[in-house]
């Protein structure tokens, strides 16, 4: 069984997406499954970033503790990542830096080189890049030293063109290369996507193909770590697929017609990609399109999408905490006046700015409670980028069969996630409209109380369809009005909507029993891979444990999830926040304890290796009530 | 059969103060709507959050009342998916100017083809009379606990260097002129701002009816209404030429007759430049059939089923 994982990492502009997207990429042509995942910070040009991408031949949906092959062309990658690298893993890095010293890395902030200087005087090595590596050496790192500024002299004389010895630009496709070379994978799929990638301009192209073949083949001579990426089984109908694509594709799928947005991390990449291809192709019709509005903030972005929907088009936005907050207000108007709207979530760190490119599922309660007065809304979550995108497809039925504001919870570790997985299926998608008119004959009231409250909802521009809206009450009109007893009943007509939904949508979309157990962990969201991938670790060692994954988390499937709990003894609340935010929930409507709680809010997602080691320390018993998950740099 | 302005009017009881400015306002609405022949149910009226706001129920085409300071975001986002729709946004000046002012100056950006109707009255009418943006320094109508200590917004000029394509100025007591202006704003192919002078007979003392009409003046064989009619002096507002020379001209001559208040206060339109580029147009360059099948046009299902075909995508996606 293979399961590699490699790192790249360097300044931020310097390529290491490009890198990894060049290595995702070559890994899954090569048969592999792969999950990958990119860390940065808020910054554009100098500060870390590094890309870890977990290869397997078989399922992979989260990050490892450990690196097999790490690639740098910078210090400062070397210092944060070499002891993350297995005893039996490698290192290639570049000799220009061996004695670079731990004070000359500006961007290492003071809290990490005290924790590292603390290290480097346990390991008795001097504060170099030498001297860590020795380290890692000494604990059975393979460690490859290479020029960098040769491969690049190299690439100059056979190009003929001495100013290519200072292209430093081009030390991300040596890098990647060098590890291809190195883990033995196809030099021809290696080459191929150079040319893919690098396809808009043809000398570019030429020249990284050539400087991919000398890096590839420099890397092959370093050694060899046994092939052991020379090639698996493809599956057929794999894809290698962006997380922000999940949401985007569904939302075309779904009928998606209207988005608007403010710019936010980690939201933006889904409307930057909707607007991209804002142009779509219909079966027997001319073509359609989507309008992506950019609009001044968030508050015009929730306020356009409205008046998009009142249209009848299928409208959403995209943001994330800062920009969900403005929109409180806005989402309680959606939510009085019954209209139709999907906002896609991608939660990051708060509070207030917080780690703003850093994952979080930190937004779960405010997604639930937040904006004043209440009103009707579903806020349901994804757990991985395939099921983003029936669920987003999900979300507009559930908004417009229900006639309320659907909160569709997505996070930066999501977003931030290059994986392989199915294609998504269109035919599997269905689009259900509701009470949605299309002619209106005699009298018309957008309100009309009776039946299970759930209006025929007519749109601006249908004939005979006149109906007025208001933030104020209103009574079945849309007119103003304050008398009590119409309050009560458009109150109870909106509200009563909440246990309808749980009625009728089917179970399975409301929560999935992965696994039933004595131990049961129940959890939402991105957590789910990391989860699955920690409880396949302790089920080779013939562990088993529950896990229950909520994604209707408003209205709260209460009496679902007991029924799903079935006879689990211990319930273990898995959330990437401090206060256990869905354990709460969970305790608010079950009346039942969450015994233990495994959390992490660094910024960083879980990796299925701490998620494994926290879950054994519960199982052998005398584990805190609370664990804090601290794994990533 | 041809509509009258009944037509255009709901039987919702109107609560506005006796004397509110607001009630010419809504009257030269619905003429205007009428006089055009507005289909009711292609019309849409957004308002904002204030007196003002509540005119949307006034009036009987489709009526969406907003929140405080965001119609204009509503409106748009209405327009941009059905083009189709006649759309008029209404609001306070507090609602566009205070709290709703960047979206005020954002709209005159994009230049929708749309209407913004502010109903300026220097005060907030609805939370009991404390100061607008409108309103003057050192003023203290009679609701301030002491003289507004802030410079006041000028309503043409923001719109004019925020990218309106047509600002215009009415007065609330001359409706067949408001009505005329209202008119020619809704004809506007881009966003078009009326700003409408409104006497608030209950909180504002100062800029009342009767000092409009210049009734305050002391001398009494020189008195005369504060307000003349730009189109009465030869003013021409429109810009002929796609030319700097001409367009600088008359931005110019309207950022100078905006800045006129006292004595001699201007109605009538104080800028049009049809030489804009629609945001129709800007949109139809990268969505080439965008008017024709906009948003709302769009069948999205067949029997249920997406009919949207992303086999590009997904096939440039396979592995
Ligand atoms: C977010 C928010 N803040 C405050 C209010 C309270 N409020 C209601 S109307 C209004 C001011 C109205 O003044 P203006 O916009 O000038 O309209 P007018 O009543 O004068 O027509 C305010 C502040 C509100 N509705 N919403
Ligand atoms: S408070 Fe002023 S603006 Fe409001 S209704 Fe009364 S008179 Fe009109
Ligand atoms: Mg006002």
């Amino acid at each position: 069984m293979v399961d590699f994982t490699w790192l790249i990492g360097g300044p931020q502009g310097s390529g290491v997406e490009t890198a990894s997207t060049i290595f995702s990429g070559v890994c899954a042509k090569a048969g592999y499954q792969i999950f990958g995942k990119r860390e940065f910070h808020s910054n554009i040009k100098g500060e870390h970033s590094y890309f870890e991408v977990r290869v397997s031949d078989r399922m992979v949906r989260s990050n490892s503790s450990t690196v097999d092959l790490m690639v740098s062309y910078d210090a400062e990658t070397i210092f944060r990542h070499y002891s993350t690298v297995a005893p039996g893993g490698s290192i290639i890095y570049d000799l220009d830096m061996r004695d670079t010293e731990t004070v000359d890395v500006a961007t290492m902030d003071p809290y990490f080189k005290e924790r590292l200087h603390a290290e480097i005087r346990r390991l008795g090595v001097p504060p170099t890049v030498r001297g860590v590596l020795d380290a890692a050496a000494r604990s059975g790192v393979r460690t490859y030293p290479v020029s960098f500024k040769d491969l690049l002299a190299d690439l100059a004389e056979q190009h003929g063109n001495p100013r290519l010895k200072l292209m430093k630009r081009m030390y991300n496709v040596l890098g990647v290369s060098l590890s291809a070379g190195l883990a033995g994978l196809p030099r021809d799929l290696l080459l191929r996507l150079i040319q893919d990638v690098f396809h808009k301009k043809a000398m570019v192209k030429k020249l990284n193909a050539d400087a991919a073949a000398h890096a590839y083949d420099a890397g092959a001579d370093l050694g060899d770590i046994a092939h052991v990426l020379a090639g698996a089984e493809k599956r057929p109908g794999t894809a290698l697929v962006q997380g922000h694509q999940g949401t985007a594709i569904g939302k075309m799928v779904a009928g998606c017609r209207f988005q608007s947005y403010y710019p936010i991390t980690p939201a933006s990449d889904e409307s930057v990609y909707l607007e991209s291809n804002e142009i779509l192709d219909v079966k027997h019709a001319r073509p359609g399109s989507i309008s992506v509005v950019q609009t001044e903030d968030e508050i015009s972005a929730i306020g356009m999408m409205i008046g998009a929907a009142l249209t009848g088009v299928r409208s959403s936005t995209s943001t994330s905490g800062p920009g969900f907050s403005l929109m409180a207000e806005a989402l309680g108007w959606a939510g009085i006046n019954e209209v139709p709207v999907v906002i896609t979530l991608y939660q990051r760190s708060g509070p207030s700015t917080g780690l703003p490119t850093r994952h979080g599922q930190d937004d779960l309660l405010f997604a639930v409670f937040g904006g004043h007065g209440e009103f009707p809304r579903i806020v349901y979550a994804s757990g991985d980028i395939e099921e983003s995108f029936y669920d987003t497809c999900l979300c507009f039925n559930y908004s417009d069969v229900y006639q309320l504001p659907v909160i569709h919870m997505m996070d930066k570790f999501l977003s931030s996630t290059t994986t392989t997985c199915p294609v998504f299926d269109p035919s599997r998608v269905t689009i259900d409209r509701g009470r949605l008119l299309d002619s209106i004959d005699g009298e018309y009231r957008r309100f009309q109380l009776g039946g299970d409250g759930i209006s025929p909802r007519s749109y601006l521009g249908l004939k005979n369809g006149i109906f007025w809206n208001t933030g104020d009450e209103s009574d079945e009109t849309g007119h103003i009005t304050e008398d009590p007893v119409v309050r009560r009943q458009m109150m109870d007509k909106r509200l009563s909507r909440m246990d309808i939904v749980l009625e009728r949508v089917p179970e399975e979309e409301q929560a999935v029993c992965h696994r039933a157990g004595e131990y049961t962990i129940v959890s939402w969201g991105s957590t789910k891979g990391p989860i699955l991938d920690a409880l396949e670790m302790l089920e080779s060692e013939g562990v088993s444990v529950g896990f229950i994954q909520v994604k209707m988390l408003h209205p709260f499937p209460a009496k679902l999830v007991e029924r799903l709990l079935g006879g689990a003894r211990v319930i273990i609340d898995v959330e990437s926040n401090q206060t256990g935010q869905m354990g709460n929930l969970f305790s608010q409507n079950i009346f039942r304890r969450i015994d233990h709680y495994i959390l992490k809010y660094t910024g960083r997602g879980m990796t299925c290796d701490e998620l494994y080691d926290a879950m054994s320390d519960i199982i052998r018993g005398g584990a805190p009530y609370r664990t804090v998950l601290m794994h990533g740099s | 059969m041809a509509l009258r302005v009944a037509d255009y009017k709901t039987d919702v009881h109107n609560d506005w103060c006796p004397g509110c400015g607001d009630f010419g306002i809504v009257n030269a609405i619905q003429m205007a709507l009428a006089e055009m022949g507005v289909e009711r149910d292609r019309t849409a009226i957004f308002s904002g959050v204030g007196c003002s706001g509540k005119t949307s129920h006034f009036i009987n085409t489709y009526g969406i009342h907003t929140l405080h300071g965001r119609v204009m975001t509503f409106a748009q986002g209405a327009k941009v998916a059905n083009p189709d729709l006649t759309v008029v946004a209404i609001g306070g000046d507090g609602d566009g100017l205070g709290i709703g002012a960047g979206h005020f100056v954002a709209a005159g950006r994009r230049d929708i083809d749309m209407t913004y109707i502010i109903f300026d009255n220097g005060v907030y009418g609805l939370t009991k009379g404390q100061a607008s943006p409108t309103l003057k320094l050192g003023e203290q109508p009679k609701s301030l606990p002491k003289p507004n200590l802030n410079y006041s917004v000028n309503p043409i000029g923001l719109a004019i260097t925020s990218g309106y394509t047509f600002v215009a100025r009415g007065y609330s007591y001359d409706i067949r002129h408001l009505k005329d202006m209202i008119m020619q704003a809704v004809r506007h192919k881009g966003t078009s701002f009326l700003d409408v002078l409104q006497p608030c007979p209950t909180y504002n003392d100062i800029n009342t009816r009767d000092w409009y009409a210049g009734l305050d003046m002391k001398d009494v064989a020189e008195r005369h209404s504060r307000i003349y009619k730009l189109e009465d002096t030869g003013y021409d507002p429109a810009v002929h030429y796609a030319d700097r020379g001409d367009l600088d001209e008359k931005i110019s001559q309207a950022l100078i007759r905006s800045l006129d208040w006292g004595d001699k206060i201007p109605i009538g339109v104080f800028y049009k430049n049809e030489h804009i580029t629609s945001f129709e147009t800007r949109m139809q360059e990268h969505i080439p059939n965008y008017t024709e099948n906009p948003p709302a046009h769009q069948r999205i299902s067949e029997e249920e089923r997406p009919i949207t075909d992303v086999s590009g995508l997904l096939g440039s996606l396979l592995v």
